[in-house]
Order: C-alpha cells, then sequence, then structure tokens
C-alpha cells in the first residue's frame, strides 16, 4: 500500500498535468511511457493468450477435423455436441470430487507444516527449504515415481512390499478401479508436490501477524495452543488462506499432467482438461469441439472465481493486508 | 557488471571480449550442427519421426542410415513417450511437420491428403513385397506407405513354469484363464496382458471367428462371442492371476524376464532380450479361440514409411525415403534383425534371414504366416479408441460388454461415415 502511495506523489498525476499541459518529448509523454512498459507485456498477452482464445472462439462455429483453418461454419453444433456429451459433463463430476479431496487437504497440509516451520528454533530455513523442494519437481517426472515405483501393482512396488509386512495381499493402485485406489495415488503426488510451495505463502503470513496480539491474547487469559490458534492465527490468515484456496481451485482445474500420466488410456478419473484432450484436442483432432469445450470451461472457471470472490470476499480492501 | 562499472575498462578489453564472444558463437554455431559432424551441405535439410523402439542400438542405427545418405540432410526426431500418434498427428497440422514418418496405414490420413502417393517408388518392386503388407497399405489402388518391418504379436511362456504346474499350451480362452490360475504363485502371476489390456483388443476379435469391419466397411466386431470373451476376460481380471500395474507395459519383455509372469503377451521384437535372460526356458503361443466358432489369432503389425504430402520437400524426401526403404537392403536388413527380431517384408529379405530360419524365431514366423492377421486401413484411430474404452469399461471396470459395444457402435459408425460417406 505505502510504496503506491509515494509513487503517486513522485511522479505528475496524470489526471491533473496530461491534459492541461501536455508535456513534448520521450522523457515527458506519460502515454508513451505506458505503452512503453506494458507494451511487451500486452503483445505477449495478445499473441499468446487473446489470440488463441480468440481463434477458439472462432473454430468452435466450424467444423475443424485436422484443421486450424477451416471452412465449414457448423454454427452451434460443436457446443451442443460438447455440452450432450455424457463423459465431458461426468468430467466436470470428477474434477468435483477431485477438488474436494485435494484443496481441502492441501490447505490444511502447508499450513499444518506452516506452523511446525514457524515454531523452529533451529536448522529453520533448512526445513523450510526441505518442505519447498517438491515444488522444484516436474508432475511428469513425480507422476513417473508414484507410479512406476511407490505405487507399482507388483511385489517389489515400494507401497506393496510395505502392506506386504502386514500380510496384505498385493494391490493394482492403478489399474483396477474398484475400488478407486487411484485417487489415493493422484492426490498424494499433487499433495506432495505442491505443499511446500502454499507452506511459504502461509509462513509469510503467519510472521505478519503482530506478536502483541498474542501477549494481549495471554494478558486475558487466552490458553496458548487450540484457543490461540482458533481466535487469533486462523482468522489473521484469512486474507492468504482465501487467496490459497482460490490458487488451489484454479490448479486443480488445471490438473492434467498428473492424470495424464497415471490413468493413461483410462474411461475413468478423468478432469476436464483430460476429457477435452481424449475427446478433441488429442488424436482425433477435431479442434472444431474442442474448442467449443475449451470455452465451455474458460467461461466456467472465470463464473466459479468470480463467485468464490464473491463468497469469500477476495480481494476486498479491509481483507488484503 | 563490475567490468562495465571499472574505470581501467579500456579498449583492449573490450576487444578481449568481443573476440571472445564471437569464438563462444562460433562454438554455439558447431553445436546446434544436430550431431551430424560438418555436414555435406549439399541437398535439402529433412526430418523424419521416428517413435522410441525399446531395443538398444535402434537410436543410434536410424540416425547412422540417416547420414549415410548423400542426398540432404536428415534429421531424426526419436519421440519417446507412449503418446506417438498424438505428437504425430499435431505436428502433422504445423509447419514443423517432418517431412517423413513411421506409422500404421490409417485411412483418414489419406483422405485428409496428409500422406502422399508413393505407388511410383514401390511399383517397380511391389511383387518383393510381403502381398499382406501392399494390400493393407493400398486404397483405390494407390499405394501410400512402405512397410519397413512386420511385428507379429503373440504369447510368450516360460515352459519350466508351465511344466511344474502341470500345464498344457492353452487352445481356448477358458483354458488359459485356468492356467493362470494354475500357474500363479505367492510371487508369481498367471498372465500379463500389458497395464491397460488394449493389446488384445484385436487377437480377442479375430480369435472370436469376427473382424473389425467386413467387406463392405461395415461393423464386423459386435458378435455374441466377441461379447464373451469381454466377459471371460473379466473374470480374469478380477482373480488376482493376472499382473497389473508392473512398472513396464506389454512390449516390454521386463516382466516376463524378471519372473514377475509365467506368460505375457508381447512381441516378436523382443524375443533376443528374452532369449538372453532365459535361454531355452522360453516358448509361444497364438492367441487362443474364444469360443467354439473362434480360430487362433496372431497380430501383423508392424511399422511403415510415410511422406508428408505437405512437405516443402516433397520430391527430396521420396527421393530419400526411395533411397533407405526401397533400394538399401543391407540396411533394411540390419533394421529388422539387428536389434530385435522384425519378420522383413521384403521376401528377397525374409529368404535371407537366417536369424530367423531356425528355432524359436523360425516359430514365430510360422504363426506370422499361419494365424497373422493384418491392420484394415479402415480401422483408424477413433474406432481403436471406441474399442479401447470398451475394454476399459467392460473389463477393468466392469461394465456390461454388449452395452458397451453399443456405445462403441455409435462412435465407429460416425468414423466410418466420415471415412466412407
Amino acid at each position: 500500500m505505502s510504496t503506491i502511495t509515494k509513487d503517486g506523489v513522485s511522479s505528475p498525476a496524470p489526471a491533473k498535468a496530461a491534459p492541461a499541459k501536455p508535456r513534448r518529448g520521450l522523457r515527458g509523454s506519460p502515454t508513451l511511457n505506458f505503452w512503453l512498459f506494458t507494451g511487451p507485456f500486452l503483445i505477449g498477452l495478445a499473441v499468446f493468450v487473446y489470440a488463441p482464445i480468440l481463434w477458439s472462439l472462432w473454430l468452435s462455429f466450424f467444423e475443424a477435423r485436422f484443421t486450424v483453418t477451416p471452412d465449414k461454419f457448423v454454427g452451434l453444433d460443436n457446443y451442443v455436441v460438447m455440452l450432450t456429451d455424457e463423459d465431458f459433463v461426468g468430467s466436470l463430476g470428477t474434477f468435483t470430487v477431485f477438488a474436494a479431496l485435494i484443496v481441502p487437504l492441501t490447505w490444511a497440509t502447508s499450513l499444518g507444516l506452516a506452523l511446525l516451520v514457524n515454531r523452529l528454533r533451529f536448522m529453520r530455513a533448512f526445513f523450510r527449504s526441505v518442505f519447498f523442494l517438491p515444488t522444484a519437481v516436474s508432475y511428469v517426472a513425480a507422476s513417473l515415481i508414484w507410479k512406476m515405483s511407490i505405487f507399482n501393482g507388483v511385489r517389489f512396488g515400494l507401497m506393496n512390499t510395505f502392506l506386504g509386512m502386514f500380510g496384505i495381499e498385493n494391490t493394482a493402485w492403478l489399474a483396477n478401479p474398484d475400488p478407486p485406489w487411484y485417487w489415493l495415488v493422484i492426490v498424494t503426488v499433487r499433495l506432495w508436490l505442491q505443499a511446500g510451495f502454499y507452506m511459504i505463502l502461509f509462513i509469510a503470513a503467519l510472521q505478519n501477524i503482530p506478536q502483541e496480539m498474542y501477549e494481549a491474547a495471554a494478558i486475558d487469559g487466552a490458553k496458548p495452543g487450540w484457543q490461540t490458534f482458533w481466535h487469533i492465527t486462523l482468522p489473521q490468515l484469512r486474507a492468504t488462506s482465501t487467496a490459497v484456496i482460490l490458487l488451489l481451485l484454479v490448479a486443480a482445474y488445471q490438473a492434467f499432467d498428473e492424470f495424464f500420466n497415471l490413468l493413461a488410456k483410462t474411461t475413468w478419473g478423468r478432469p476436464p482438461l483430460m476429457e477435452l484432450y481424449y475427446k478433441a484436442l488429442g488424436e482425433s483432432q477435431d479442434y472444431g469441439a474442442g474448442s467449443a469445450g475449451a470455452l465451455i470451461l474458460t467461461v466456467l472457471i472465470c463464473l466459479v472465481t468470480l463467485l468464490q470472490g464473491k463468497i469469500m470476499g477476495f480481494g476486498r480492501g479491509e481483507e488484503s493486508k | 557488471m563490475s567490468a562495465m562499472s571499472n574505470r581501467n575498462f579500456d579498449r583492449r578489453t573490450a576487444l578481449r571480449a568481443a573476440l571472445g564472444l564471437a569464438a563462444a558463437g562460433g562454438l554455439a554455431a558447431c553445436g546446434s550442427n544436430n550431431g551430424r559432424g560438418g555436414g555435406s551441405g549439399s541437398g535439402k535439410a529433412l526430418t523424419q519421426y521416428f517413435h522410441a523402439y525399446g531395443e538398444a542400438g535402434t537410436e543410434q542405427a536410424i540416425k547412422r542410415y540417416a547420414k549415410a545418405y548423400k542426398g540432404g540432410n536428415v534429421t531424426t526426431q526419436w519421440i519417446t513417450g507412449s503418446n506417438f500418434e498424438s505428437k504425430l498427428f499435431a505436428t502433422l497440422l504445423t509447419d514443423k511437420a517432418p517431412d517423413c514418418f513411421e506409422f500404421h496405414p490409417q485411412l483418414q490420413m489419406i483422405e485428409s491428403g496428409q500422406v502422399a502417393d508413393l505407388t511410383d517408388l514401390i511399383d517397380p518392386v511391389k511383387d518383393d513385397f510381403n502381398p499382406a503388407d501392399i494390400q493393407s497399405h493400398t486404397v483405390d489402388g494407390k499405394i501410400y506407405g512402405i512397410r519397413m518391418i512386420d511385428d507379429p504379436q503373440f504369447f510368450f511362456y516360460r515352459k519350466s513354469l508351465f511344466e511344474k504346474a502341470g500345464v498344457e499350451v492353452p487352445q481356448t480362452l477358458e483354458e488359459l484363464i485356468e492356467a493362470a490360475a494354475k500357474l500363479t504363485t505367492s510371487k508369481v502371476k498367471g498372465a500379463y496382458l500389458g497395464n491397460t489390456l488394449h493389446a488384445i483388443i484385436s487377437p480377442l476379435i479375430w480369435s472370436a471367428g469376427a473382424q473389425h469391419l467386413d467387406d463392405k466397411n461395415q461393423i464386423a466386431y459386435h458378435t455374441d462371442a466377441v461379447v464373451d470373451g469381454f466377459k471371460q476376460l473379466r473374470k480374469l481380471f478380477t482373480s488376482g492371476d493376472l499382473l497389473l500395474d508392473a512398472p513396464t507395459d506389454f512390449w516390454d519383455p521386463s516382466a516376463l524376464n524378471q519372473g514377475l509372469t509365467a506368460m505375457q503377451w508381447c512381441g516378436m521384437w523382443a524375443m533376443p532380450q528374452m532369449q538372453e535372460a532365459l535361454g531355452d526356458d522360453l516358448g509361444i503361443f497364438p492367441f487362443p479361440r474364444v469360443g467354439d466358432a473362434g480360430k487362433q489369432s496372431v497380430y501383423n503389425g508392424g511399422w511403415s514409411m510415410f511422406v508428408n504430402a505437405k512437405s516443402k520437400n516433397l520430391e527430396a524426401t521420396k527421393e530419400y525415403v526411395k533411397w533407405l526403404w526401397i533400394d538399401q537392403k543391407e540396411f533394411q536388413e540390419d533394421w529388422a534383425l539387428s536389434y530385435g527380431f522384425h519378420i522383413p517384408p521384403r521376401k528377397s529379405i525374409a529368404e535371407s534371414a537366417d536369424k530367423l530360419k531356425s528355432g524359436l524365431p523360425a516359430e514365430g514366423v510360422k504363426l506370422f504366416n499361419e494365424f497373422g492377421h493384418f491392420d484394415n486401413i479402415g480401422w483408424t484411430q477413433a474406432s481403436i479408441t471406441a474399442l479401447e474404452d470398451v475394454m476399459a469399461n467392460s473389463v477393468r471396470k466392469g461394465g456390461d460388454p454388449d452395452k458397451e459395444l453399443t456405445k462403441a457402435d455409435a462412435k465407429v459408425d460416425r468414423e466410418l461415415k466420415k471415412l466412407f460417406g
């Protein structure tokens, strides 16, 4: 907050200065400076984000098999195909299950880790790094480790070896969808990969809570531990928690890598992006239907984000500390 | 940064730095030369796509052949991972598309003008090819791909384990399921069909006396015997006698070699590795009969070379493909026999292939000739995926195979309508 006000003072206020006496020359023109600074970013955004979205929009009204420059206009047919496709609609259900598992679990784990690391008196930097390190691993690499060494179905798989000590039969974690053990594999890999990153966000937020609040609470008779956590720490973390949940939801929406690598060629456990890939954008190359599906998803993500902002108050003035 | 702010910074230093940069640039230029040494400089720059073969030395071999070509600079993209077809299909739409690539004959690529007509290359030596390999690449009298290798797929089994369990080579799917039960111990599973079971879909159809499409290109796979075959497979899947979630898929011999299973569906390519690991303790048999009307079957898969019809260097690419896969018989033989075992589609090469003339490889050739079924060019990726879904939904997930096949019928019909009108 404070930095923004300072900038505003040190540079001429554009609303007053610009119309009254426009300055000439390269240095003085705020308009030119504006474009100079935002231009490259805007160009990138336009070329790599907006142009593809618009192109998708255009493609979604055409029959575009094996081509991205189609000429056969089909109107809303592609949208009808995608919205009446039970697999595509069903994938939203899969996403809901996935989000219901991964979002609270990551939130709780990363908060727990942050609390633990924050209380450390020594080797704090070491543990912070250790828990953060998995963030640097690629989803594909981690998925392959999960699939081929930890959760493979043969007798020397790590999990099966461990369970074998208790006399439990070998389990096919991924091949057999009944019972759906694949969720265990999918959720743990993502949890391991992302918990460290959100832990850092929580540590930063924890360090922002004024120590005086805890002292005041202690004087008022609050017991350290659960009571202090529930009435002081958690409410103080509200803004960060909201942001973390929003980020987790969006990330869950975009989940593809681990599903693609762990559940290759299944018909179940397909979140929306997987369904789109298999339905249209992968081997069958139906870019019309694929674009229609992608746009439906984009609209959904926007709606969910707006709704969540409304409910949890993300970005409201008093919350964003 | 410190050099920039240094007050003693003078022209000499600047010159030295500039020279250093120039030298580094020169080195970088060398490094980007795709490992083809000096490069002949003559001819066009061509790109070819290959999926990653599992056998040691294959990548080097393909690059060695390409380097020996004097008519141009051929770069090889060795595509790893299990989704070669999606990568290939995606790049074929772009400017980065390879000039030539290996794949299987599929009609939609011809209909959409993605692969070039190679009739004039093959015609002079047409009679030297296995007729089935010509037929499976022919549409309306035009030949669209050159077969490089034929890869029969069948069961491999450990003779010693069969003997110990008192099991004969199964003739029917029922017998195979019984055998798997008898062969299963605490350490070894009875059978391995790959993690997705997709590789045995086609053999299941043929062994049940059906086929994918009939002569009029109508659906012919949806029969009672096929439905029953899927039901039996479900029984096997849930029996606990089937190896599931192995670290390697069906095309890799590791599951059998490491003693994880007593029999495995695999391809002739893996035979040398298996023989090395297991010696004489190895036998093969075709996919057993499914139902009374069926007949044992073997899938004669393989890989063929196609030329991208939209290549900017179409003629140069055809020239290269002709050079390697029509003229250079020595390389063709090396490719088929020196790494994994593949059956050469050229009669003249197959005749002189001593490695395939005795022992287990000869048995493999016999199964190929006696029970083999080749690809149907009208059976394209969309239809393949439709039946893969049937396998996943009915065998792995426990759905009703008849209903799942009906669902697939709709998808396949849609594809057939697009292909044949």
